[in-house]
């Protein structure tokens, strides 16, 4: 059940929409290509799940559709406009977990969560960072130093930091990582309550079970190239091993 | 605008409250400062007297190597952890978290400066406080200026391989005019008649760099942090 701390926060000013759109979309670092020519469309209440070994450019999609990289070519659409400069107004309603935790190791898991609502102009900051905290089955952990805290916690509380501000689309870089079984199956169930709570869900995972539990659609990212992803095999695993092979064959060949 | 000084004031607090846990800032750039002083005055003083208007510049330099040590390390903590990262996809305005960083350096140049200035009042027998207000204007205005340089290059070079030996180089040639106007007023300040008129048009010409550079710094940040 969705917290009233957890609606759109009101006292910031929102740039709401409804799908993220990638019209061919490419990123370039250097020479070096990252994302080439990726087009992909996610709307309210999904979960859309991208697959992909190392440096397939997971990260990167992700990093596009969290304004925090700008793209090389190619537009992004946060519902029916198209944003060249991303402002506060829709950053604000951005949620990015990356791979690292980005919290402050010195401080406290309550002062990290208070310093980022504080940062994201929400009120009733003590009560947030509270509810942040017991959501994270943290709550009496609250005034440890993170720098203590194991991964799977780090994670746990880079996950609240991540939905403190109950953004509209959420993008999660391996968000299963370093989570024990318990942590994981309630990361599960935060993932079906934000989709019914209407949010767009971007997930980058090699968890595989994990993944077919939660997610809508999956998409296969190779060399920074978005591929179908075979309907052969039942298991999601299965899918992703026949389209790696199919991908592969035809260069074998050559 | 209430909002960009309310970001400014949470990021210096934040940085202030890690420094007072870890001291690893302070510490360093105090001890590296207290050192410097200590070898010039072992080297320019003879028979109890040190040579003659050598005082502003050791003071200058001891500032400016103590200040290139903690701006090099002012973006590291949002370096470690992508915490940059998170910083800047808040619905803030970007310059609001450089002001804050600027702001977080001066306390402690500040504090380190405290100790700094007497020691050198105190080993070189010379007189900075016999004009505490000049002294404390051309100290803070030059403090700010090479701060507000020095955390837009701290900033730029975060992710730059190179950044510690990169920063000293690409500062120093730009904060020339800072470190000069601070030591030509300090120097005016330490001669037996002290030129008031003098070292008010140091202290304007202070002012002057300092407001283009914080310009400059405002303008840029954004487009610099923009990956």
């Amino acid at each position: 059940m969705a917290s009233s701390l957890h609606q759109i926060p009101t006292t910031q000013e929102c740039s709401d929409f409804n799908r993220v759109v990638f019209v061919d979309v490419s990123k370039y670092f250097g020479r070096r290509r990252a994302l080439a020519h990726v087009s992909l469309e996610c709307g309210t209440g999904e979960i859309l799940g991208f697959l992909g070994g190392n440096g397939a450019g997971k990260s990167t999609l992700l990093a596009l559709a969290g304004t925090i990289l700008a793209p090389s070519s190619g537009e992004i659409r946060y519902g029916a406009e198209s944003v060249r400069e991303p402002g506060p107004a829709l950053r604000a309603n951005i949620g990015l977990l990356s791979h690292d935790f980005q919290l402050y190791p010195e401080l406290t898991a309550r002062e990290n969560l208070e310093f980022f609502a504080a940062l994201y102009g929400l009120d009733q900051v003590r009560d947030r960072s509270d509810e942040a905290l017991r959501s994270a089955g943290l709550f009496s952990r609250g005034d440890d130093f993170v720098g203590g805290f194991s991964r799977g916690m780090k994670q746990r509380v880079a996950l609240e930091r991540t939905l403190l501000h109950a953004p509209r689309l959420v993008l999660l870089d391996e968000p299963f990582a370093g989570l024990d079984e318990g942590s994981s199956s309630a990361l599960v169930e935060r993932l079906q309550v934000l989709k019914s709570e209407g949010r767009i869900i971007f997930l980058a995972t090699h968890d595989f079970e994990v993944a077919e539990l939660v997610l809508d659609r999956a998409m296969l990212l190779r060399a920074g190239r978005l591929l179908p992803l075979s309907r052969a095999g039942e298991s999601l695993r299965a899918r992703y091993r026949d389209s790696m092979q199919r991908e592969l064959k035809p260069r074998r060949l050559e | 605008m209430r909002r960009f000084f309310t970001v400014a004031l949470l990021i210096m607090r934040k940085d202030l409250r890690v420094e007072t846990r870890s001291r690893e800032l302070f510490l360093t750039t105090l001890f590296f400062s207290v050192s410097t002083v200590l070898v010039f005055a072992f080297g320019f003083v003879r028979d109890g007297r040190p040579v003659e208007n050598a005082v502003a510049g050791i003071l200058w330099i001891a500032i400016a190597f103590a200040g290139t040590l903690a701006l090099g390390r002012t973006f590291e903590r949002e370096r470690y952890h992508d915490v940059l990262r998170a910083l800047l996809l808040a619905p803030v305005d970007r310059p609001a978290i450089y002001v804050g960083k600027l702001l977080g350096i001066l306390a402690l140049l500040a504090a380190v400066e405290v100790v700094i200035v007497p020691l050198v009042a105190l080993l070189f027998q010379a007189p900075l406080f016999r004009q505490p207000i000049l002294t404390f204007l051309l100290l803070s205005l030059g403090t700010l200026g090479f701060s507000a340089v020095g955390t837009l290059f701290g900033a730029m070079l975060v992710r730059a391989r190179s950044r510690d030996v990169l920063l000293p180089v690409l500062l120093y040639p730009i904060t020339i005019p800072v470190i000069i106007a601070g030591v030509r007023g300090i120097a005016v300040l330490l001669q037996p008649e002290v030129d008031v008129a003098m070292v008010r048009a140091w202290i304007g010409m202070l002012v002057f760099f300092d407001v283009v550079f914080i310009t400059l710094s405002l303008w840029t940040f954004e487009p610099v942090m923009t990956e």
